[in-house]
């Protein structure tokens, strides 16, 4: 009789197949669907347009292939500005969130009050407010530092991101175990080294799925810099809209630039959640 | 009172230059108020619209069919992850464009859908899209086990929710909601990019006029953060009355 194996008649062990599909495999076949479905709407547009646009002129696809290099390019422009708030949002609200739990209470209010207040405003009120308010330049003495307008929505932006970091630092630092800071003062850590080396290294890797969330928003909120003003990916496909003057163009036209969007955002959404859910089987 | 206040305000304009128009100026405070209540009325609709699409949306998406499920995760995430400008702009150009006009009365025509119309229509969309999942991440967290005993009990689906799942979900994701709510009333300022006669489209129109935007702008940010006060106040309010005691944190 050989070691280890039975000739009892009982059961042999086996692998069934899976029956829905799981694991990498479900994501993949949503994304896949959802890909699909926004494809068939886009074409279902597009052939709308072409059907009941004028035949004497160009055709929606042609117009459509002509734009679509110069929305892209807008688009690019909505990205770089959401790169450049996101960075300068995320310094300044990260000072603001460590200030929110700082012991001492004039450092920890008004720190608390700025979050509240730029969280609760809403983005185009305070894109408005850094447009109009801010100066055209700063005179430093013999330098001049230029404000162009898209430095001023840059900052703009940044104020409700940064007012969002901060609740995300103060959520972070909170969601630490207080076991973590009395050990750590047991084995006699200052306060700042308890932060630096103790907590905020533990709080990071749970900061970072509401951070990318946050990033996604931003990105979709890049869009209302058109409102004020400035060149970017709506304000071209509108350009793009008056410049033909088809009306019928403009559901093919909004969707292009909306699936632009949806193919950038979507997968940092994806990711989000998947980072989520890894974070919160180890805890 | 009130004359107190509008003389106030107008030696404050005198003296210090500080010139908050709507507190003297009768025209400029009827338009206010006229944003104002523009801004609530289309926050109102729109929470109790992007309520009902959500509780729809979660019905759907956790019945059987497999169809309605991938309808309702596509909406789900297209709304999520795209920019509301872009939708509220694909909502009023484009799809106002193509919908047929009405005859007015007076030999002219207007557009079957008013740019306020269209403005709640397509935050409740918006807004909709991020109910549905708050309501599911609920519905998800109410215990296995009383579902069960419901249904062993004869309950029909209908009934199983109506009087179990969804009192239950709902005070589990009232926090999420109000999160939600809360954004719902700073989107609406993007009405303003359609001209639509809300707070913003006002106060736009006021310090055009009067060259007082420091002061028009600080007004509006002091009133939005009043509003979604009122809301967060209300939400609160709410969310303490419908407490179990024992049963949530």
């Amino acid at each position: 009789m050989r070691v280890g194996a039975t000739d009892l008649p009982v059961l042999k062990p086996f692998r069934a197949g899976p029956i829905a599909p799981s694991g990498l495999a479900a994501p993949l076949l949503l994304s896949a669907g959802l890909i699909a479905g926004a494809a068939i709407v886009f074409a279902g547009s597009l052939a709308l347009a072409q059907a009941t646009g004028p035949a004497t002129r160009d055709s929606a696809v042609t117009i459509l292939w002509r734009w679509a290099p110069l929305i892209f390019q807008g688009f690019l422009f909505n990205l770089l500005i959401s790169f450049l708030s996101m960075a300068l949002g995320t310094a300044v609200g990260v000072l603001f969130g460590i200030g929110q739990v700082s012991p001492s209470a004039a450092l920890r209010k008004p720190a608390w009050a700025a979050t509240q207040f730029f969280r609760n405003a809403p983005w185009l009120v305070l894109l408005f407010y850094a447009m109009f308010l801010l100066p055209f330049e700063i005179r430093l003495g013999p330098i001049s530092i230029a404000f162009p307008a898209w430095i001023k929505a840059i900052i703009g932006l940044a104020l409700p991101v940064a007012a969002n970091v901060s609740e995300i630092v103060r959520g972070g630092i909170r969601s630490i175990p207080s076991g973590q800071w009395e050990s750590a003062e047991s084995l006699a850590f200052s306060r700042r080294q308890t932060m630096w080396m103790i907590i905020l290294p533990q709080a990071f890797k749970r900061m970072i799925p509401p951070w990318m969330n946050l990033y996604a928003i931003l990105t979709m909120a890049t869009t209302l810099i058109s409102v004020v003003g400035i060149q970017d990916g709506l304000t071209v496909t509108r350009a793009a809209l008056v410049a033909e003057s088809r009306p019928e163009l403009m559901l093919p036209m909004y969707l292009l630039l909306l699936l632009m969007f949806f193919a950038y955002c979507y997968p940092i959404a994806r990711l989000t959640m998947a980072l989520e859910r890894r974070f919160n089987v180890k805890g | 009172m009130s004359q107190m206040i509008a003389a106030f305000f107008e030696r404050l304009n005198d003296t210090q230059g500080l010139n908050f128009s709507i507190f003297y100026d009768a025209f400029d405070r009827s338009r206010f108020l006229t944003g104002l209540w523009t801004t609530t009325y289309i926050c109102v609709a729109s929470i109790l619209a992007s309520l009902a699409i959500g509780l729809i949306g979660v019905w759907i998406a956790g019945s059987g069919s497999r169809l309605g499920r991938l309808l309702v995760r596509t909406y789900v995430q297209f709304f999520r992850n795209t920019p509301p400008l872009v939708q509220l702009s694909f909502f009023y150009f484009a799809v106002g464009g193509v919908l047929p006009t009405v005859s007015d009365g007076f030999g002219g025509q207007s557009p079957l859908i008013s740019g306020t119309g269209w403005a709640i229509i397509a935050f409740s969309l918006f807004a909709g899209a991020f109910n549905v999942e708050i309501f599911r991440a609920g519905i998800e967290a109410v215990p296995e086990t009383m579902v069960e005993a419901a249904e062993s009990l004869g309950y029909t689906r209908f009934q199983l929710w109506r009087q179990i799942v969804l009192p239950l979900a709902f005070r589990i994701c009232l926090p999420a909601l109000n999160n939600n709510l809360v954004n719902l009333v700073k989107t609406t300022t993007l009405a303003y990019a359609i001209g639509v006669p809300e707070l913003l489209y006002a106060a736009s129109q006021i310090w055009s006029e009067m060259f007082n935007v420091r002061e028009m702008m600080n007004v509006l940010l002091v009133v939005y953060v009043l509003l979604v006060g009122v809301l967060v106040w209300i939400m609160h309010r709410w969310e303490k009355a419908m407490r179990i005691p024992g049963y949530m944190p």
